[in-house]
């Protein structure tokens, strides 16, 4: 069985987990364990904090989604997180201009960690407020070839599209190493 | 007929106002994810509130806030273990243990806990039954709704700027390495030692909490402080596995890739 990721990060509250749970078969979950070590003080479960969503492809092949912890103080997961993707989605509340700088300093984060695909979802595009697509770009300091996407996460047809457009990418750019 | 519903839809703080507006009495049940609670009213005013199974009795209460210390406190359950609530703080007060202030202070202390946590319910049943209210023989107290609303709404404004600060509790924290962030040269009260002496990358802030008796908004406030301090820093909690998934991928070999991605491109155009 062949395994691939692609990572939704951005900005703590921009969509990540309704993102993944609109297309995940599974419930986007955190797993769980017990930690047994006598060492330990305090014995309790423990969980790992990311959302994790898969979509079966077939018989051999198993499309992982994990959506990054949104703030900065969990950085460290998300070099881990980033190991060996095929891409990534950096999600931004479109509504929230005051997460514009943070959602940035993720993708440029991202970047360093990997230099695959990605896409930019400006999420929550039915909030009454919502910035239009390419005034974020503006606001985000995006360059006009990167894939900037009006999208709904809590809309199946809508997460599907970002992740369509996503795959495209990762397309083209193996068609020009080709 | 019981006025019930979720919490999602009106919150603890919204139900305590239509409470007060419609001086109502009687008792609203919660349904939480993990314990139920029942705040009881009395024309519009809190009278008594009860947390799962909690020791809210005169006893528990008194001994909780310290009014009676554990011997005092099993001298009185080996005698007078079959008195009411009532019964006991009349007996109480007249051993010249306590007196009224002290059982109604401990009281409403103990009900204004449990009903601030309350108010950090967001999801959850409700059910408010009109004239249900506690046994007589439990002493209530008579709290104007206004003040419990004004500060409740107040600490619900401080707890969601925490849960938006520390989102998780599942992480661990370890103190920072770096000259002048020396937690021994700062001045702690005795719950942030008691949290800083669990601090280490095996536990959680959940265990933390829970080994010190903290709820969510507790342990989130302490270490709020401590982070902005700069002493400690967020960590993944030693032993703490990532699903297996999540570190096992092995590149795509390029000349797979393009098949893999037409592949993808099918199944998610078929969801």
């Amino acid at each position: 069985m062949q395994t691939v990721k692609m990572v939704v990060t951005g900005p703590f509250n921009s969509g990540k987990t309704e993102f993944i749970k609109s297309v995940s078969e599974i419930d986007v979950v955190s797993t769980e364990r017990k930690i047994s070590t006598e060492a330990e003080r305090v014995k309790e479960t423990t969980t790992v904090a990311m959302d994790f969503g898969r979509i079966t492809v077939d018989d051999e092949l198993v499309l992982y989604l994990f959506g990054t912890p949104g703030q900065k103080r969990f950085d460290f997961m998300w070099e881990i997180l980033s190991e060996g993707m095929l891409g990534f989605i950096v999600m931004v509340d479109s509504a929230r201009p005051e997460t514009f700088r943070e959602a940035r300093g993720i993708l440029q984060t991202f970047r360093a960690y990997a230099p695959t695909p990605y896409v930019v979802a400006a999420n929550k595009q039915d909030a009454e407020d919502a910035w239009e697509v390419e005034d974020l770009r503006i606001a985000l300091k995006l360059d006009g070839k990167i894939k900037m996407l009006p999208c709904t996460a809590t809309k199946k047809d809508s997460v599907k599209e970002v992740l369509l457009e996503l795959l495209y990418s990762i397309q083209e750019e193996t068609d020009l190493k080709k | 007929m019981a006025l019930k519903g979720n919490l999602r839809d009106f919150s603890v703080l919204q139900i305590f106002n239509l409470v007060n507006l419609a001086r109502k009495t009687g008792t609203l049940t919660l349904e939480g994810p993990n314990v139920a609670a029942w705040v009881s009213f009395r024309e519009g005013k809190l009278i008594h509130a009860q947390l799962g199974n909690e020791d809210g009795t005169l006893l528990g209460v008194l001994a909780k806030a310290g009014k009676i210390g554990p011997q005092q406190t099993k001298i009185i359950k080996q005698n007078a273990a079959d008195k009411t609530d009532k019964e006991l703080g009349l007996l109480l007060i007249n051993a010249g243990y306590l007196n009224q202030q002290d059982i109604l202070a401990s009281l409403q202390h103990y009900v204004l806990d449990v009903v601030y946590r309350l108010f950090s319910w967001l999801d959850g049943f409700f059910r408010f039954d009109s004239d249900v209210l506690p046994p007589d023989d439990n002493i209530t107290i008579r709290l104007d709704l206004e003040n419990v609303i004004m500060e409740g709404s107040r600490r619900m404004k401080q707890y969601e700027h925490l849960v938006e600060e520390i989102p998780n509790l599942d992480m661990a924290l370890n103190f920072v390495e770096r000259p002048g962030a020396n937690i021994r040269n700062v001045h702690l009260n005795t719950m942030e030692w008691k949290v800083v002496s669990y601090i280490n990358p095996k536990n959680t802030l959940r265990q933390i909490a829970k080994a010190n008796k903290m709820n969510e908004m507790e342990i989130r406030g302490i270490v709020y402080g401590l982070l902005e301090a700069g002493l400690v820093e967020f960590v993944r909690p030693e032993g703490m596995p990532l699903p297996p998934q999540a570190r096992s991928f092995k590149p795509v070999e390029e000349k797979e890739r393009s098949k893999l991605v037409n592949r993808l491109i099918d199944r998610i155009r078929s969801l």
